[in-house]
């Protein structure tokens, strides 16, 4: 939890200055008890009301008082504590966004959401506690012990008796009960994990009528949760008894003991009353410190699982240093260009084009025996690869669900890093580029068609802010979106909802398209983006794509339908993690079986009919 | 609605809970009174305890001894009290949680589709926590709060009327600091609450597409618009607690102003001869607990007011109008035949524009209904009326001639079966996920269904096989696998009609061929409704519907179509046009 209270540093003043003022309270009002027992004693026993009078008018003032400093107190709390929250939040949510998919896929997005929000309340509620309590209520515990020796030094041994007594059952209902908070945490991400697969599978759970199942499982996982907090209720249901057992019985004791101090002489009953006065007051202030060491319990197990989202790094280790120079020839440089020697040497699969390039021009895109697997371990999802993509290629890929194309993409992007092997841009290892350099070069149309709350404009100027009108118009008209943005009420101002749920799936397919025209990119890379259109729009996007680009972006089209990559200059066939071949589509239909195979399953679904 | 009756919804969720809250009530009753008890058996000890020389320590014992059991007595009360709110507020609140969800299940898919989904969960999660710490410690401590100022009034009415009519004449001060408090306070914690809820949105939004954030460089400016609404919340976070933690510092200040009183008029009293020392101390003890349960309830005022801005963000989701219910006459369909008829059918999803105008269709039992058209034609639209997704304009759909209005949903939509483009499988194993569907289904026919839908393969080389968990969203297995699960899904259910929208988009062709022999076999004699865009799959159908625009402009089956030279022979034709 010391860990966490680094985002407190901008608050020192308040941190300091905020229990200062709660003390100059506690002192005040540590004082009253004693003001009282005068009256008491010397007001009845001089019958004299103008004194009861005078000290009554002095309780009054010190009321006052204690009511501005602890003003001053609450609104230092309200700042330190709010303030930290909202530094929490900032470097949290900074921090998840350094993360690559392995680590978010770790923790859930549900899980990232509560820790964001729920957790750091926790935290903030802990150290608005810090302020106002922490220095209040223990000083007062002792405060009062320490009014209490200064009245009479052997009566006070009671409260140094109890006192310990009372720490010792708030320890072990305390430590207890921390397993079970942590594990309430768990069981509540699991309430909000049902709920999101709910809303998100809403259309199978309806279409099988399963609402009822849904309904029982959710049902399990509220029971599993408020039988937890039931157990740990009930744990921290013993507290207040068992301290309140205590303390009434040292009063007695006082009572008892105290009677005899005055049997004796030694003290007064005004002094007494005091005495019982004090009991109370520590009562009070130690109920309140065991409200605190819930309050920090609570805060500890949510510190933890926030301190678990910062000790997290990415696993793809940045290269931050300045940005590179391409300009400069390093060893990977000389290395890219032996590798062309000794490609050149034994040609594995060329065609005209690639061969003419080799001698003079360098690989926009080279993978250089390249594995990967997602987890340790576990089966390669790509397998030795080796391939070069020239700058202006069109480049196919195409292979079966699960031969790993998605994956290859990925690892260009950097998401992920190659498990075995070198991927280069332009030359340069991946791994020497900062990330954004990469990204800023790649255009991605993803799979998932994702677009975000906002404005069609916005979403377009996702990756490229500058991007001007006349942009955003080219790359509407490349996407073959001009048409249906034209008409829509309010065109490009139009509003999305979150994940473009206004619009139909082609739509949002078009759209993800001249977003990522937008960036200007110098590598486009499609996967399998043409997946929601129809077969018209689909190659009139083609031509326009060809079109356009042709002079300066290298295009890199996943797909699982021949026709869309049929006149690339290059086709990747991919299977179960393996580069089968590479070549034209010629090549490929000669001398390729897998290849084939595809082509013919298409055709023959296509042309029996004809 | 007004804080009355949310107060009052509320309270009605401890219903079932009478017995608990009897016995509460009960426990509270007594374990209040002995500890007001208390004080004064310690005011007649003390005042046995007059001064040196003069302490009457026999009838102190006795005293002492009747204090100690009061003391047992009133912790054990103390104790069940506690535990039965524990238990009713947690009880109360998972049947509120529950509430919530269940009618998430029942709400029309328009909500589902037009709000953030992470809105929809912090209500659930953040704002049903909310409402727990909220009940919870308002309802005991206004409750023993309550209880205890009731009763002491009493015990102090019983010793000294006129101290105790001082003690009121304070009271109102209390009174109107708590509501000049919560008066402040209540506005800005709205203002949070729904900050909040925006925030939450905003992650859900940009932590769950992390990939296309990091894609596009956009990381910075959603760190910014990030700080921008935390910035917001900062706002109205301070200035909500510093009013709702008034609270605590003014009624302290009253407390010391009763505090004073009483010491003051009693110590008068005193000297006038007419209580005794010992009722101070008893007073003292009590004005202390009299104005304790008004520092407690304007103390839990923060928590109740997040509970009640909470608890309304709640009853608002509970009060959304559900899908339309079944009606009593409604008819559980449990077979068919298949013949399905659209007359004169409009349908808009939002008021300006109609998408489907005047939509008729009739279709034979058996038959395989292909459905094509360039996006945003409303293809998927006629699946969402026929499932009863989105209830229609205007018009009739008729199953078996029973208009689809007059089925129960359930039954209706047991009738199909349904692939969509978009997969979705819930956290669980491959077997859980199969038989999602078909809660009882042997082993053998899962596997028999995974077979069918050539799913069984992979699954075999998954370290668990049929066991693997799926982790949230289905991220250890690829799309298209995940695809082949939902087609076993459909298959292992066997129903009487089939609705395939994109269904093996996502699936290499090769495997796509397997798959489409397993669909024809199960589309036999089944009516069938199949959206596609490779023309490839759709061939064989009966009849081609060719949509634009809502509307059907050519219809038949693929040869009459094709030689009609029309649209579909442009649509069709451009799939081999490769430049």
């Amino acid at each position: 939890m010391l860990k966490i209270a680094r985002f407190l540093e901008n608050y020192k003043k308040q941190v300091i200055l905020g229990p200062i003022f709660k003390l100059i309270e506690a002192i005040f009002e540590l004082i009253v008890p004693i003001i009282m027992a005068k009256i008491i004693d010397i007001g009845i026993q001089n019958k004299d009301v103008s004194y009861v009078l005078k000290m009554g008018f002095l309780l009054i003032i010190i009321g006052i008082v204690g009511l501005s400093c602890s003003l001053v107190c609450q609104r230092y709390s309200a700042i330190a504590s709010q303030g930290f929250g909202t530094t929490v939040r900032n470097e949290l949510f900074s921090h998840i966004n350094t993360f690559s998919y392995k680590e978010i896929d770790k923790f859930g997005t549900p899980s990232l959401i509560t820790r964001i929000i729920n957790d750091v309340n926790q935290l903030q509620f802990a150290v608005a506690m810090l302020i106002r309590l922490v220095v209040r209520a223990p000083f007062l515990a002792i405060g009062a012990i320490i009014m209490a020796m200064i009245l009479d030094f052997k009566l006070s041994l009671i409260f140094l008796i109890t006192a310990p007594i009372i720490v010792a059952i708030l320890y072990i209902i305390m430590h207890k009960s921390i397993p079970y908070f942590r594990s309430m945490q768990k069981k509540l991400d699991n309430i909000s994990l049902i709920t999101r697969e709910n809303l998100e599978g809403v259309r199978v759970i309806r279409a099988f009528s399963n609402q009822k199942n849904e309904e029982a499982r959710f049902n399990d996982a509220s029971d599993d949760l408020s039988n937890t907090a039931i157990k740990v209720g009930k744990l921290s249901s013993l507290l207040n008894p068992l301290t309140y057992i205590v303390l009434n019985f040292s009063i007695i004791a006082i009572i008892w003991f105290g009677g005899i101090r005055v049997d004796v002489g030694y003290l007064t009953q005004g002094q007494l009353i005091a005495f019982v006065n004090y009991m109370t007051q520590i009562l009070l202030a130690l109920i309140v410190v065991s409200n605190l060491v819930i309050v920090f319990t609570k805060a500890s197990a949510s510190a933890s699982r926030v301190n678990e989202i910062f000790e997290t790094s990415s696993s793809i280790i940045e290269n931050t240093s300045n940005e590179l120079d391409l300009n400069y020839k390093n060893n990977t440089y000389e290395e890219a260009l032996d590798l062309n020697i000794s490609n050149k040497i034994q040609p594995l699969y060329t065609d005209n084009r690639s061969s003419k390039s080799i001698d003079n021009i360098l690989p926009k895109i080279e993978f250089k025996s390249v594995s990967f697997s997602y987890k340790d371990s576990e089966k390669y999802s790509l397998e030795n690869i080796s391939f070069k993509i020239y700058p202006k290629e069109t480049i196919g890929i195409i292979g079966g669900t699960g031969s790993g194309k998605s994956t290859l993409i990925n690892l260009i992007s950097r998401f992920y890093d190659a498990s075995d092997g070198k991927i280069f841009i332009d030359g340069h290892d991946l791994k020497e580029y900062p990330l954004s350099q990469i990204r800023n070069k790649i255009g991605l149309v993803p799979q998932n068609l994702v677009l975000f709350a906002g404005t069609i404009t916005e979403n377009i100027q996702f990756g490229n802010i500058k991007a001007t009108n006349e942009d955003i118009k080219r790359a509407l008209e490349i996407a073959q979106s001009s048409e249906f943005v034209d008409k829509l009420p309010e065109g490009y101002d139009t509003p999305l909802d979150q994940g473009g749920k206004n619009l139909s799936g082609g739509q949002k397919q078009r759209l993800t398209i001249a977003r990522a025209l937008a960036c200007n990119p110098e590598i486009l890379i499609l996967d399998d983006s043409f997946s929601a259109l129809d077969f018209a729009t689909d190659a009139k996007l083609r031509k326009a794509l060809k079109n356009e680009t042709k002079n300066n972006t290298t295009v890199i089209i996943v797909s699982q339908r021949i026709a869309t990559i049929k006149n690339a200059d290059k086709i990747l066939v991919l299977d179960d993690g393996n580069l089968v071949d590479i070549g034209t589509h010629n090549d490929l239909f000669n001398r390729c079986d897998i290849y084939k195979e595809i082509y013919l399953s298409q055709n023959k679904l296509e042309k029996e009919g004809n | 609605m007004k804080k009355s009756s949310t107060l009052y919804r509320l309270l009605s969720y401890t219903k079932p809970y009478k017995i608990y809250l009897l016995g509460a009530i009960i426990s509270a009753f007594i374990s209040i009174s002995l500890t007001l008890y208390g004080p004064i058996l310690v005011g007649n000890a003390i005042d046995l305890i007059v001064g040196a020389g003069n302490v009457h320590y026999n009838k102190i014992f006795e005293i002492l001894i009747i204090l100690g059991f009061t003391i047992l007595i009133s912790s054990f009360f103390q104790w069940t009290l506690s535990i039965l709110t524990t238990t009713i507020t947690q009880k109360t609140v998972k049947d509120i949680r529950t509430a919530a969800f269940n009618k998430l299940n029942t709400l029309p898919f328009k909500y589902i589709d037009s709000n953030a989904h992470g809105d929809i969960i912090s209500k659930i999660v953040n704002d049903v926590d909310a409402v727990s710490d909220g009940l919870l410690q308002g309802l005991t401590q206004l409750f023993t709060g309550l209880i205890t100022i009731i009763l002491t009034l009493a015990f102090m009415l019983s010793i000294s009327p006129v101290i105790a009519l001082v003690v009121i004449l304070v009271t109102p001060l209390s009174l109107f600091v708590a509501s000049f408090i919560s008066k402040h306070s209540n506005k800005m914690f709205k203002e949070q609450s729904k900050t909040q809820g925006e925030l939450s949105g905003f992650i859900e939004e940009m932590i769950g597409n992390q990939k296309i954030i990091n894609a596009f460089n956009y990381e910075q400016t959603s760190i910014n618009k990030f700080k921008e609404i935390n910035s917001r919340l900062y706002d109205c976070g301070v200035k909500s607690q510093f009013y709702s933690s008034l609270a605590n510092p003014s009624t302290r200040f009253v407390n010391g102003v009763v505090y004073a009183s009483v010491g003051v008029i009693g110590t008068i009293y005193a000297i006038l001869g007419t209580i005794s020392i010992g009722d101070i101390s008893c007073f003292l003890t009590y004005a202390n607990q009299y104005t304790k349960p008004f520092n407690e309830v304007t103390g839990v005022i923060a928590q109740l007011q997040t509970a009640f801005s909470s608890a309304k963000r709640l009853f608002d989701l509970l009060d959304e109008k559900s899908e339309y219910n079944d009606f009593e006459t409604s008819v559980n369909k449990e077979t068919c035949i298949g013949n399905i008829e659209f007359s004169n059918v409009c349908f808009s999803y939002n008021k300006s524009r109609n998408l489907i105008e005047n939509f008729n269709l009739k279709v034979q039992s058996g038959n395989t209904i292909a459905i094509v058209g360039p996006t945003g034609s409303g293809k998927t639209t006629l699946v969402n009326l026929l499932m009863r997704f989105y209830e229609i304009n205007s018009g009739t759909i008729k199953i078996d001639g029973t208009p689809i209005s007059n089925l129960t949903k359930d039954s209706l939509r047991n009738l199909f079966g349904m692939v969509l483009q978009e997969t979705w499988l819930y956290t669980g194993t491959i077997r859980d996920n199969i038989s999602y569907g078909k809660k009882d289904a042997t082993n053998e026919e899962i596997i028999d269904a995974a077979k069918k839908a050539k799913a069984h393969t992979f699954i075999m080389k998954l370290p668990n096989g049929y066991d693997t968990l799926i982790s949230e969203g289905g991220s250890n297995i690829s799309a298209g696998q995940k695809q082949l699960l939902c087609i076993a899904r459909v298959m292992l259910v066997n129903p009487p009609m089939l609705i395939l929208d994109e269904a093996t988009s996502s699936i290499d062709t090769r495997t796509e061929i397997n798959i489409q022999e397993a669909f024809n076999k199960i589309m036999l004699g089944r009516t069938s409704f199949i959206i596609a865009h490779r023309l490839s799959t759709i061939r064989q159908a009966d009849i081609i519907l060719v949509l634009k625009d809502g509307q059907i402009i050519e219809q038949g089956n693929h040869d009459e179509l094709l030689s009609q030279n029309g649209f579909y022979n442009e649509l069709y034709n451009s799939q081999f046009a490769v430049n």
